[in-house]
């Protein structure tokens, strides 16, 4: 009898294995390639306003991001921000005013060494082979420390639980739950699809995205032929978000 | 010394202890049969029904790990040999009901798995819609 219930057990468990060992390859080989992303800022200022909302708008309906009536329990993944706040190293008196007035949509920088992923306690969050910090909601505690670790404030906090103030599911994608932190995930859901960022596909142009490890990507490109700033490099976190002005 | 407090803590405990099965019993739910679940549409699950019935957890944890770790979408039925694409979701193109299917066994054995506070089930999107 005990024998047997043995047996049945370590079948099971050899069967476990073998099913487990049935995992296709991945569609994008993650060590080779690099994400990087350059945002035209005066491209994009040329825009016009709803054109410019229909950028920050598709991120929260394809990402079921709840819109809060409160402002301290906002949750964003990518929000306008104005030239002084999102560069503060690089603000000068005397600017132009066209620069001074940019508005530029900020959102996670996908550091190359991220101190946010640093502090997580329990690998919740972490840097991809390809360059994309990404989180696994499954192991989030709601410590908040990455939060504090960002340099710019780029994540944001479930302080409630947001599935009633989703205006509208996309069913394709789930929803978080009160208590994890959540951020921009360059959508790594649609580069397995072979698809852009929705933010890059709705901008028109104005967001570059691709592979900076392709000297002949257009991202690379377009870095060599300009000139491009980076939220306060001075930190060391070598952001792989670019902004031309 | 008296022995009648001893004893009378003994009883305590044990009527606390066994206090689930006396409710069972008087809630008449002792012996229950295990729930009859909603028939799926198509002919097979992912593995061999039996082995999903046990293992089910097992391979939506792993799922989830090659999914979010590894970036690795398509899982090949060691079973059947077919592909399915490794989505919460794709369990409910067959099950087609969370409360039919899922929370039947849930509820009978008294499980609560979380992965609905955040992942979409065809109720949820009724609701939404």
């Amino acid at each position: 009898m005990t024998g047997s219930a043995i047996a049945t057990i370590t079948l099971t468990a050899s069967q476990v294995e073998r099913v487990l060992a049935a995992f296709a390859a991945p569609a994008i080989d993650q060590q080779k390639v690099r994400w990087g992303m350059v945002i035209d800022l005066k491209k994009f200022n040329e825009l016009p306003l709803a054109k410019r909302k229909r950028v920050y708008d598709v991120c929260k309906e394809i990402h079921n991001i709840p819109i809060f009536p409160t402002a301290k329990d906002r949750v964003e993944w990518i929000w306008p921000a104005d030239f002084e706040h999102t560069f503060p190293s690089q603000f000068n008196h005397f600017l132009p005013e066209e620069i001074e007035n940019l508005e530029v949509p900020v959102l996670c920088n996908h550091c190359e060494n991220p101190p946010c992923t640093k502090v997580c306690p329990t690998g919740a969050t972490w840097k991809r082979d390809d360059g994309i910090v990404t989180m696994d909601y499954h192991r989030c505690i709601g410590c908040r420390y990455c939060m504090a670790a960002c340099p710019y404030g780029m994540r944001s906090f479930n302080w409630r639980d947001p599935r009633p103030f989703i205006p509208k599911l996309n069913p394709t994608y789930h929803t978080r739950t009160k208590g994890v932190v959540e951020k921009c995930t360059f959508c790594v859901e649609r580069l397995e699809k072979g698809l852009q960022p929705a933010c890059v596909e709705a901008s028109e142009g104005s967001f570059i995205f691709g592979d900076l490890n392709n000297l002949e990507s257009e991202i690379s490109k377009i870095l060599r032929e300009h000139y491009s700033i980076r939220r306060k490099p001075e930190l060391g976190t070598e952001p792989k978000l670019y902004y031309l002005i | 010394m008296s022995k009648t407090p001893l004893v009378a803590v003994l009883l305590i405990f044990i009527g606390f202890f066994f206090f689930p099965y006396f409710y069972s019993v008087a809630s008449g739910q002792l012996g229950k049969p295990v729930p009859e679940l909603e028939k799926p549409k198509g002919d097979h699950c992912i593995e061999d029904a039996k082995w999903m019935e046990e293992n089910h957890m097992v391979l939506l944890k792993e799922w989830r790990d090659h999914v979010i770790r590894q970036g690795i979408r398509t899982y090949i039925s060691d079973t059947y040999g077919t592909a399915y694409n490794i989505s919460t979701y794709t369990c409910f193109e067959c099950h087609t009901s969370k409360a039919n299917f899922c929370d039947k066994c849930h509820d009978y054995t008294g499980v609560k798995p979380n992965c609905w506070d955040c992942h979409v089930y065809p109720e949820l999107l009724e609701k939404y819609r």
